[in-house]
This record gives structure tokens, sequence and C-alpha cells, in this order.
């Protein structure tokens, strides 16, 4: 049940943060909209680990394990986004285009 | 009953940060929100029983990049970038329909899922004791699907490199980030003294209790990193300069013996990454406590970001 649940929280998560990266303007919006959109995904994918419980484990846990890797590769995405971001802003200090 | 009342206002509290966090006028908001809904969705891992996920989500998705962000959302705030117009309305009711429908899509997809639900589970339970380790989520990362591991290793280091070569103009080999002034009094002051040496037992206990309980090397490193990180953030510790030797060698030996065990295997068993017989647990150890000096190193160093224009040495 819970599962399922969760399951469909990711799929929400999913849209969401489709949304936020396609309709917001601002860099920082846009990853962590990103986020929420990768947030998503690894939900789906535990939904399913879950449902596949057995052999005295609360979850499938190959799906488990990448997820895991997932999350830190995602992190490790996040922050060069960022700090590409913050260059370019510091690139842009000395200039002053009109908006 | 209780239970799935749990499930509904976890869930309904972290759709409504999403949400909250999709609409924000300011970065600052958008970054709280993300931080909550990172410490709730650990809490939605434990509710599927991936206690290893919640670990790593509460440490990393909530805490590491929470500091990230909010030190990106107030450099921003100072010297913002050019942002594109935003959609007009008609554009955005397009984009809300369509991200509907995706997600509609996949809703459906997760209530057609099949019945019974195709599952290695028992597998991994039959093959656990040929790794000598009793956390199930370990025997996959370390054994059955160590190349990925490895890989996720090497991606780690690489970001760093992609960080670093962001060094603005004359910055090259400085001091990684900006520079901390020595903070005296205050919160911080007091927590960057106080939790270091607590943080570092917790982590080395979650790095040994990993080889048959929920914990490794991700949520270890991920502590480990904050841990530095405070202390940096107070002007406790300064971290060496990115042309340092000993720090790149730290960065990239994790991955460095992955890869050198991974050889060895392919020479003495036939199989890339295969561990010979009676030493497996031996080299997952091995692996494991490089792997986190690393992963702990680069995941700080990739929040501190490239060093600043000006060598202040």
């Amino acid at each position: 049940m819970s599962a399922t649940l969760y399951g469909l929280l990711g799929a929400a998560l999913v849209g969401i943060g489709l949304f936020g990266l396609l309709a917001r303007p601002s860099p920082l919006l846009r990853i962590l909209a990103f986020n929420l959109l990768g947030g998503g995904v690894f939900l789906v994918f535990g939904a399913v680990a879950r449902r596949g419980a057995g052999a005295g484990f609360p979850g499938d846990p190959v799906p488990q394990a990448i997820i895991l890797t997932g999350i830190v590769v995602a992190f490790a995405a996040t922050t060069l986004a960022v700090m590409l971001l913050l260059r370019l802003s510091a690139e842009g200090e000395g200039r002053s285009d009109p908006p | 009953m209780t239970g799935l009342l749990a499930d509904l206002a976890i869930g309904a509290a972290i759709l409504a940060l999403a949400a909250g966090m999709v609409a924000a006028r300011s970065a600052f908001t958008a970054t709280a929100f993300f931080i909550a809904y990172g410490l709730l969705l650990g809490l939605a891992w434990v509710r599927l029983g991936a206690v290893d996920i919640a670990l790593t989500e509460a440490a990393i998705g909530a805490g590491l990049s929470g500091v990230l962000l909010l030190t990106a959302a107030a450099r921003l705030a100072a010297r913002p970038v050019a942002t594109e117009r935003a959609p007009g309305p008609l554009l955005t009711a397009l984009i809300a329909l369509c991200c509907a429908a995706v997600a509609v899509a996949i809703g459906a997809a997760i209530l057609s899922l099949p019945e019974p639900t195709p599952s290695l589970a028992a597998e991994v339970a039959a093959n656990l004791p040929a790794t000598a380790l009793g956390n199930p989520v370990a025997g996959v990362l370390m054994s059955y699907r160590a190349l990925d591991t490895l890989l996720e290793s090497a991606v780690v280091v690489l970001a760093v490199v992609g960080v670093w070569s962001l060094t603005p103009p004359g910055g090259w080999g400085g001091f990684p980030g900006p520079f901390h002034l020595r903070v005296e009094s205050g919160p911080l002051a007091l927590l960057a003294r106080l939790l270091p040496p607590i943080g570092i037992v917790i982590a080395l206990h979650i790095l040994w209790v990993g080889k048959d309980a929920p914990g490794g090397k991700f949520q270890a490193a991920a502590i480990l990193a904050a841990m530095w990180l405070l202390a940096w953030m107070a002007g406790l510790a300064t971290p060496p300069r990115i042309a340092s030797r000993r720090l790149r060698f730290a960065v990239s030996a994790g991955a460095g013996l992955f890869l050198a065990i991974g050889v060895a295997g392919a020479l003495a068993e036939g199989a890339f990454l295969a561990y010979p017989a009676g030493w497996t647990k031996a080299l997952v150890l091995a692996v494991e406590f490089a792997l986190t000096a690393s992963i702990a190193v680069a995941l700080a160093l990739l929040v501190m970001g490239p060093p600043e224009e000006e060598d202040r040495a």
C-alpha cells in the first residue's frame, strides 16, 4: 500500500519538477526543480523496490543500491551546475548589460 | 492504519514543499523548502524499508545540498545572473498541462505494475553468504554491482576536476572556496568545536556497521565531509591548496584502489572486479575505508568550490 502511495508521490514530483524546470526563469530554481525531478524518479524506483520485498528483506536490495549511487551522482552534478552558475555571476560582475 | 496515516501525512507534506519550491519567489525560500523536503524524503525512505537510502538522503540530499544551495543563493542575491523572460500565461498553462500528463502517465504505470513484482531479492539472499557481508545493499554495491560503485566513485573525482576547472584566472592552485574569517563566538563557533569529534565517531560507526546493517561508505563520507565543512566555515580549518599533491591523492585514492583491485581480480580470477575466494571481506573492507576517505574529501571540496580570483597566501 505505502509502495503505491510513494510511487504516485514520485510521479507527482516528476511532474512538479519538470514544470519548475521549464516554467521558472531563475537558474537556481531550475537546478532545484531538476533535483525534484530526480527525487521523483528515485521514489518511483524505490516504490518498485519496495514491491519486490522478499527473502526477509524489506525491499529489493538491487534497486535500493542503485538509488544510493544515483543520489551521490545527482549531488555531484548539482554542485557542478551551481559552481557554473556562480562563475557566470562572477563573470558578469564587471559588465553592465541592459537586462 | 497509523502507518497509512503517517504515509499520507509525509506524502502531503512533501507534495506541499515541492509545490512551494517551484512557486517560491526567492531562491532563499526555495532552498529552505528544499532542505525540509530532503529531510521528509528521508522519512519516506524509512517507510519504504530503505534505511540505507534514508541515511544518504538526509546527509547528502538535505545536509550537504543545503549548505551548497544556501551559500549559492546568498552569492547570487548579491550578484544576480541575467535570467530569461518567464513564459507567458498561455505557454505556462500549456507546460503545466504537458507536465501533468507526464505525471499521470507515470502514475498509471505505477498502478499497473505486474503482480507479483519481479524481484532479485531471493537471488541476493541466496548469494549473500559468498560476500561475507550481512547488509544486502552493501553486498549489491560492493559485489554484484561493484562496477556501478566504481564508476560512481570515478564520477565524484571527475566532478571535483570539473569544479576546479572553473577556477577564475589567477586563482589556479590556490585554496578552494571563499575565505572564512575565524568565528570567535556564536552558535557556529560553538558547534564547529563541539560537533566534529562526535560526528567523526558516528561516521566511523556507520562505516563499520555498514557491512551488516544499514550504513556504509556514502553515509559515513557525507557526515565526515559535513564535519570538515563546519570547521572550515567557522574558520578553524584551512583546506590544503588544490595544487597539493597530497590533496589530489586523497581525492583519487579510493577510486584508484578499487580499480587496482578490479584489475587484480581480472588477472587472478579471470573477471574484472572478481574477488579471490576467502579474500572478499578483507578487500571489500579495504575499498570501503579508502572510498570513505576519498569521497569525504571530494564531497567537501565540491561544496567549497573552486579557488577564488586572488591568491591569499
